[in-house]
């Protein structure tokens, strides 16, 4: 885990870190000082702070933390918020080093959201596996209590491991005693999610990133990225790079800045996948002078979502790793929305058709009008996502999708997987 | 101005929705409807009220923009 040590003013959610240990509440103090109390910053005081400072979510869909804020504080009735650290993206560890090393950044940020729309309560999510999270959780936790730094009342809650889990509705269900699946909206959390209270969820670096404003100011924020992103943003780079791991980077750094601070690439590239599994696909060629920003990255149709970079290096099939997350993203739907659920299951089943070679005639055809009907058509966004990834692939690969579908598999095909998951278990319903 | 949208936990699947309105629902190919998402003409939000109402599931909705 590292940053990048040649932009000015990085690290800073990362500042603290200390050699893979959880940061206690002394050093964290020594890193950051006290949190201003509740009369230096009160509620409408923290909403003008985020607003200037651009503060955008970092769960994947960069939407501007100020807006929600004001519809959690418009919305009738007791508030509560909940902190999202499900990271139910299988590639993405910046949510469980934050959890795990810097729990006193991520809780001073609940502690702040709570106070920024009237909520006594809060909820820290994690999924199950993350045991390490659960412990630093329960140590900070403890530790904030012997010295009253909190006036919320937190508790934590262990989410399945699935990879709708941490979709905002999906976990608000699981809270109230029910499946991780998402729900159709309106309504929408904002007015009615946890015990139908208004409810506040942020992603775990997003509260984090307030844990800084409110003591740094909203000016120092915006000294870093760009005039429409601001700040830093926590990027996990795996696959074909010296020392994968968890980055902090400036907004509209370029990709090859971050590729040399990972030590720079172990492989020539077969190409790269910028956002995760939901994300896009792009040529090797180039790819170093890419900005990592959503402005720049919309240019070529992409968007940094949750903050995942693979590079996938020559010697793996990208048609392989492909269908191999489609196929897994497909049988990781919620099930309860017919266009998704037969959507899915066609595109995965057809991929996995051309990459054995036993593709219908009409296999692309049928591809691309799928994954242009899909997006829109199921309560949540994971359809969405899932045709985002194919598409890309589809465009980005295309010469080697076409001599799979004539050839069957290729020497890459049987390399080790670089984009893995959890493998679903047999117990699972 | 209105536009339609299907709740797709609700929707079975009848296509009930696409025979009332033909103009603006079509269905895929396992029988979900395909809604347009432009803002509904004045002259088709009769039709369309007649159509939601008509669903089963009532699953298909008409949402002010
Ligand atoms: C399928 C799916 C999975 C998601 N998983 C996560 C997750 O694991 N963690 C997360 O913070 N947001 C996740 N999100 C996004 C959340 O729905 C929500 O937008 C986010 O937690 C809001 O926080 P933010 O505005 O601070 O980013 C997911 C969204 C989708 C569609
Ligand atoms: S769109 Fe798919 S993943 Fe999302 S709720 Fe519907 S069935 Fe589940
Ligand atoms: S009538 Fe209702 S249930 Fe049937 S396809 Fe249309 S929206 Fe779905």
């Amino acid at each position: 885990m590292a940053t990048l040590a040649t932009t000015v003013g990085l690290p800073r959610l990362l500042s603290a870190l200390s050699g893979g240990e959880m940061v206690d509440l002394d050093r964290h103090l020594d890193a950051h000082g006290l949190l201003p109390s509740d009369r230096e910053l009160d509620a409408n005081g923290l909403l003008d702070l985020v607003e200037r400072s651009g503060l955008r979510g970092r769960g994947g869909a960069a939407f501007p933390m100020a807006t929600k804020l004001g519809a959690v504080r418009a919305a009738r009735g007791p508030a509560i918020v909940v902190a999202n650290g499900c990271e139910s993206e299988p590639i993405s560890a910046k949510d469980a080093l934050l959890l795990h090393e810097l729990p006193h950044l991520v809780l001073d940020g609940v502690e702040l959201a709570a106070r920024a729309v009237g909520a006594a309560e809060a909820i820290v999510a994690f999924e199950t596996p993350n045991t390490a999270a659960r412990m630093s959780l329960e140590n900070a936790l403890s530790e904030r209590r012997a010295e009253r730094i909190d006036s919320t009342r937190f508790s934590l809650f262990a989410a399945e491991e699935r990879f709708l889990s941490g979709q905002e509705t999906a976990l608000v269900s699981q809270i109230d005693g029910g499946p991780p699946k998402p729900t159709f909206v309106p309504p929408r959390p904002t007015d009615r999610g946890v015990g139908r209270r208004p409810t506040l969820i942020q992603n775990v670096e997003t509260l984090a990133n307030l844990a800084l404003v409110a003591r740094y100011g909203a000016e120092w924020y915006r000294e870093l990225g760009t005039d429409a992103e601001t700040g830093s943003k926590l990027v996990t780079l795996a696959g074909a790079v010296e020392n994968p791991g968890v980055y902090e980077i400036e907004f509209g750094t370029p990709l090859g800045a971050l590729f040399a601070a990972a030590g720079g690439l172990s492989s020539e590239l077969a190409g790269v996948l910028v956002g995760g599994y939901f994300g896009s696909w792009l040529p090797a060629a180039g790819v170093g002078a890419l900005e990592l920003s959503n402005e720049a990255l919309g240019h070529h149709g992409a968007a940094l979502g949750c903050g995942a970079v693979v590079a996938l290096p020559a010697r793996s099939c990208p048609v392989a790793e492909t269908v191999r997350v489609a196929i897994y993203l497909a049988t990781e739907t919620a099930g309860q929305c017919g266009p998704c659920v037969h959507g899915t299951a066609a595109i995965a089943r057809t991929l996995h058709g051309v990459a054995e070679g036993k593709a219908s005639p009409t296999a692309f055809a049928d591809l691309k009008r799928w994954a242009e009907e899909l997006p829109g058509r199921g309560a949540c966004h994971h359809p969405n996502g899932l045709a985002h990834f194919v598409s890309t692939a589809l465009r980005t690969f295309k010469p080697q999708f076409a001599d799979h579908a004539r050839h069957g598999p290729c020497d890459g095909c049987a390399a080790e997987p670089v984009l893995t998951f959890p493998q679903p278990s047999p117990a699972r319903p | 101005m209105t536009r339609l949208r299907v709740n797709p936990i609700g929707c079975v699947g009848h296509g009930l929705c696409a025979e009332l309105l033909p103009e603006w629902i079509e269905l895929d190919e396992w029988g979900y409807p395909i809604v347009d998402r432009e803002s509904l003409p004045a002259g088709l939000e009769a039709h369309a009220r007649r159509a939601a109402d008509a669903c089963p599931t009532l699953a298909l909705l008409l949402q002010p923009d």
